[in-house]
């Protein structure tokens, strides 16, 4: 059934959802092919957020479903998604501000039985800052390390498929560049990677596919390069 | 000027009294503060579940002393913790089952979670009267003093003397115990740290795999043999009656309150800053001041700032003025 | 009001008159008194909780304050102890309050740091001393004054009836200042704030001789109606009694017992008058909104911490005054019978249960909880003596269950509260 070469590792399809009694979601579809980024741009308030939890399950969806590696999950809870490979960094509050860096990797590993320092030092070689600062309560650090913890500690579990809300948001140009080179490297190592981001230009330009949402509809999808070409998707989201 | 025995005479009744109550505070603070970070609200029915767990303690000990069975020197009471413990445990669970959960399931608003736990309050306050009876009990044995006022006195020779009680003594201990193991437990231990996290960042954590039934039925369990320890070291130093348990409530989140609600280490050292305070305030100082200030000098009155009535009305203001000056309190506690 | 609100009234009314049909009419009308206050209690905590939000559990406080406030207006000045320190006593309070208002402006106008720090400390500790130093002989003089029946400085000699106005000054007074402390907290914080400072108004109570006579309570206070032995000896009377066919004696507790009902109902009434009106108001449903979200009210400019006074205030005067009614009726004072478990979360169980924010949810809840709380003893008694029915007489086991058949009414209250709030959180007559 599954074909790993060419079906997406995880798909949302045609999901349509909401909060409470108004959908956000309007039959949308996001998914991400393996080793691959794709990435999520839209207005503020399109449902980039809200796609994006749907998909880990943090949302009831009234009409469409989740697949991973071609199996249904829609039904799974968020902790089930993490044991079957899928890792989340929200696009706020997402460490544990008063433990330190290392506990916030531990918390990280938890649902994960045996031992974790290989992992643990894997993480801390993409991110040396974080060893340096290993000891130091997460909540005490700058916005780019915060960040940095936060996608680590979703490494933690060895995911397929890493899903990141915003990774940039709030940080200097320079760790921008930074995190994007990390995040490519993650690709890299096969890892899967569905993100959310408000530097609509940077992003694309990393992305093997992309979805640009608005209202909660796909509006445009193609290959990052694609959308970037594309006169239309310059002129209504990426500024001219 | 006797600046020694001014010493001594501020130990005798300031000192050790304020340590051993605080100890007894900061045990019931940490249940409040733990509450309050994992579950996130305020536990009213805490005094009544500290009376319920000691009457177990106590009728235990009744139990144990009428079979013959002693510590020695050591109160018998030692021995009935476990059962005591398991108590109120067990009212613990039953009423996070059977009351809380639900709220916890519709993410209610904390202050539903607070008048529900003024039901809880209410019935675990008649169970411990129907068990026990709304009288004082005295459950204490073994050895008194480790050393007393006149042994004190004859040993050193000074004019004033003071003494230690073995109650204050296993206050003492008992607490620097738990609290430590507490501790280990909370920064050392996967479970522990799962807590922490919990408390930390609740989404978050349920993203990370942690089991949040789990984290609260611990919390809970740590809350029954913090506030049984509690409240049976404070019947063995002072003694049992249920309404001065209810009481308590005031102090005890007091002290979590002056240290910052969710704050573990906050609420131990609120804890011994309220009992400090509050004997202190009710203590009469003359005396004390007659062997520090020069001949003639001495004041004529009692220099006690309050009668030992108001000793609540130390907490209530201490309470306050925290509130007011800086609401996270002294260390950093939660604010959501 | 709907046919169901109707019909759960008439089945409270049904309940009590029941109650004079088995017990006596007597009982039945005392009960109704204290139902009467009891709904008023409720009221106040309602106009809270209900209108506002707010959760106070200093309930017990202003209840108190309201009954000193009868021993204040009504009871006669005690001279002898005005002469022997009647001033030093107001002049202490004077420093008390100078020295509190100093600190207060020293706190505001000193800029913050060390300075601010020892002006204050300067000005609380130099205002104790003197305050002490004033307050502590007069306080021995007006005690040792003819200790066994005054030992206090008495009243103002005024009609008992005008005590449930001050009563409501006195209590509105004190929540004005508690209130400028503790509302603006987080809501638990105003509940833990809230059951320190009733415990503290207890503790004045209780050991401020001078003021209130402390654990030796007050006697005798006067009464708004007839004695029972002046009926028993007025002639007129006795022939209305004898036409009722009822004795001397209970045709005059009866009497008595009625006017009382009569004096409370109407209170009630004005309460309710007035609460429905507020509710109603545009004062009401900006309350409401305050309560529903405090942000957007906030946002739209309404000052919500001075709204939240208001209505502490309102609602603090509201508990006084049925705690002024209550000791008038009682005719004495025991500042040692104030329990936080009878006189705060006891009210708090009929506003839940009634239905916050509905003003005749209040009443009912008033009514049936104060029912509940009398009538379940002798049920609990009743039924623990069928329980124990087999258990041999001298068995220790029904002595100590037959004992403490008392606390079963605890425990029921409990329940009953757990129960609506999860199965009914609207209570019995919801909001509207
Ligand atoms: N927790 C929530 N409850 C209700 N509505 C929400 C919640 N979070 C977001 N929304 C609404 O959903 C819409 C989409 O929000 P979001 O997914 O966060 O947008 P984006 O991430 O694209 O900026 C917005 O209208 C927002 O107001
Ligand atoms: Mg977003």
């Amino acid at each position: 059934m599954f074909d790993a070469a060419t079906d997406p590792v995880l798909i949302g399809e045609g999901m349509t959802g909401g909060y409470g009694a108004a959908d956000i979601l309007h039959n949308c579809t996001i998914s991400v092919n393996r080793g691959e980024i794709a990435v999520i741009v839209g207005p503020n308030g399109a449902g980039k957020s809200t796609a994006m939890k749907a998909v880990f399950g943090m949302l009831n969806l009234r009409q469409g479903h989740v697949r991973l590696m071609g199996e249904d999950i829609t039904a799974l809870s968020p902790q089930a998604r993490v044991s079957k490979g899928m890792g989340f960094v929200p696009q706020t509050h997402n460490i544990f501000p008063t433990m330190t860096v290392e506990e916030n990797l531990e918390m990280g590993a938890f649902i994960r039985e045996g031992d974790f320092r290989e992992t643990l030092e894997q993480v801390y070689d993409l991110f040396p800052i974080l060893r340096q600062k290993r000891r130091q309560a997460a909540g005490e650090l700058s916005g780019g390390q915060r960040q940095q913890v936060a996608v680590g500690r979703a490494l933690m579990t060895k995911p397929a498929v890493l899903m990141l809300d915003e990774p940039t948001a709030g940080v200097s140009p320079i760790v921008m560049d930074e995190l994007f080179d990390r995040i490519i490297e993650i690709a890299r190592t096969g890892v899967s990677i569905l993100m959310v981001e408000q530097n609509a230009r940077q992003a694309l330009d990393i992305a093997h596919k992309g979805f640009v949402l608005v209202q909660g509809a796909n509006r445009f999808t193609d290959t990052g390069q694609a959308l970037l070409a594309d006169p239309e998707v310059r002129r209504s989201f990426l500024g001219g | 000027m006797d600046f020694l025995n001014a010493l001594v005479l501020l130990a005798n009744f300031v000192l050790i009294p304020a340590i051993s109550y605080g100890s007894q505070l900061a045990l019931g603070a940490l249940g409040i503060t733990l509450i309050f970070a994992i579950l996130r609200f305020s536990h009213f029915a805490h005094g009544d579940v500290m009376a319920f767990g000691t009457a177990g303690v106590i009728l235990t000990t009744w139990a144990l002393q009428a079979a013959g069975v002693s510590l020695g020197p050591l109160p018998t009471a030692l021995l009935a913790l476990p059962v005591g413990i398991v108590a109120s445990a067990a009212i613990l669970l039953a009423a996070d089952r059977s009351v809380y959960r639900f709220y916890r399931k519709v993410k209610a608003k904390p202050i539903v979670v607070v008048m529900a736990s003024l039901g809880v309050m209410f019935v675990v306050n008649g169970l411990v009267r129907f068990v026990i009876g709304p009288n004082d009990q005295n459950f204490a044995d073994g050895a008194r003093f480790l050393f007393t006022v006149r042994e004190f006195r004859d040993a050193t020779g000074l004019a004033e003397g003071m003494g230690i009680r073995i109650s204050q003594v296993i206050t003492v201990v008992v607490t620097a115990i738990v609290v430590a193991a507490l501790f280990w437990f909370l920064n050392r231990t996967r479970t522990g740290k799962s807590m922490r996290a919990f408390s930390d960042n609740e989404d978050l954590a349920l993203l990370s795999g942690i089991n949040p039934e789990r984290v609260v039925t611990v919390t809970w369990l740590i809350v029954a043999v913090l506030v049984t320890m509690a409240g049976t070291l404070y019947g063995l130093d002072k003694s049992f009656k249920a309404f001065t348990y209810f009481q308590l409530l005031l102090p005890m989140f007091a002290a979590a309150i002056l240290g910052g609600m969710g704050n573990p280490v906050g609420a131990v050292v609120g804890a011994f800053v309220i009992a400090l305070s509050e004997v202190g305030v009710t203590y009469a100082f003359r005396k004390f001041l007659e062997y520090l200030l020069p001949d003639g000098m001495a004041p004529e009155g009692l220099v006690q700032l309050l009668s030992t009535d108001y000793k609540f009305a130390v907490s209530f203001v201490l309470l306050v003025v925290v509130l007011l000056v800086r609401p996270t309190g002294l260390f950093k506690g939660q604010t959501q | 009001m709907n046919l169901r609100n109707v019909i759960l009234f008439a089945i409270m009314a049904a309940l009590l008159v029941l109650v004079g049909f088995l017990q006596s009419p007597s009982v039945a009308m005392g009960m109704v008194n204290m139902c009467l206050i009891s709904a008023i209690m409720a009221l106040g905590v309602n106009i809270q909780w209900g209108y506002a939000g707010l959760f106070s559990v200093g309930t017990m406080g202003f209840v108190a304050l309201g009954g000193l406030a009868v021993v204040l207006t009504s009871m006669p000045p005690v001279h002898e102890a005005w002469s022997a320190g009647g001033l030093g006593v107001l002049g202490a309070l004077a420093i008390g309050v100078l020295t509190i208002v100093a600190a207060v402006q020293a706190w505001k106008r000193v800029p913050a740091g060390l300075g601010r720090m020892g002006a204050l400390l300067v000005i609380l500790v130099v205002g104790f001393v003197a305050y002490r130093a004033v307050l502590d002989p007069a306080v021995d003089a007006i005690e040792g004054t003819n200790t066994a029946v005054a030992g206090y400085l008495g009243g103002m000699g005024l009609p008992v009836l005008l005590s449930w106005v001050t009563a409501m000054g006195l209590a509105a007074g004190v929540a004005w200042v508690i209130g400028k402390v503790s509302l603006g907290l987080r809501s638990d914080y105003l509940a833990i704030a809230t059951l320190g400072i009733a415990e503290v108004i207890i503790a004045v109570l209780k050991n401020e001789d001078w003021l209130s006579r402390g654990v030796r309570n007050v006697n005798g206070l006067p009464r708004p109606v007839p004695y029972e032995v002046a009926l028993q000896t007025n002639p007129t009377f006795l022939s209305w009694a004898e036409w009722l066919g009822l004795g001397a004696t209970e045709a005059s507790s009866l009497f008595v017992k009625a006017c009382y009902a009569l004096l409370f109902a109407i209170v009630l009434a004005i309460i309710m008058w007035l609460s429905e009106r507020a509710w109603k108001s545009p004062w009401g449903r900006m309350m409401r909104a305050i309560r529903d979200n405090e942000t957007s009210a906030k946002a739209m400019g309404k000052d919500v911490k001075a709204r939240h006074l208001q209505v502490f205030i309102l609602g603090a005067a509201v508990c006084g005054l049925a705690g002024a009614m209550l000791v008038t009726l009682d005719g004495l004072l025991t500042p040692g019978s104030y329990q936080p478990l009878r006189f705060t979360f006891l009210i708090w169980v009929m506003v839940i249960v009634g239905g916050s924010g509905n003003n005749w949810g209040s009443v009912l809840g008033g009514f049936l909880i104060w029912f509940l709380w009398v009538q379940v003893e002798p049920i609990g008694l009743w039924l623990i003596g069928l329980l124990t029915a087999s258990m041999p007489e001298d068995s220790g086991l029904r002595a100590h269950l037959i004992d403490s058949a008392a606390h079963v009414r605890l425990m029921t209250m409990g329940v009953i509260l757990l129960l609506v709030l999860r199965f009914a959180p609207k209570g019995l007559i919801p909001e509207k």
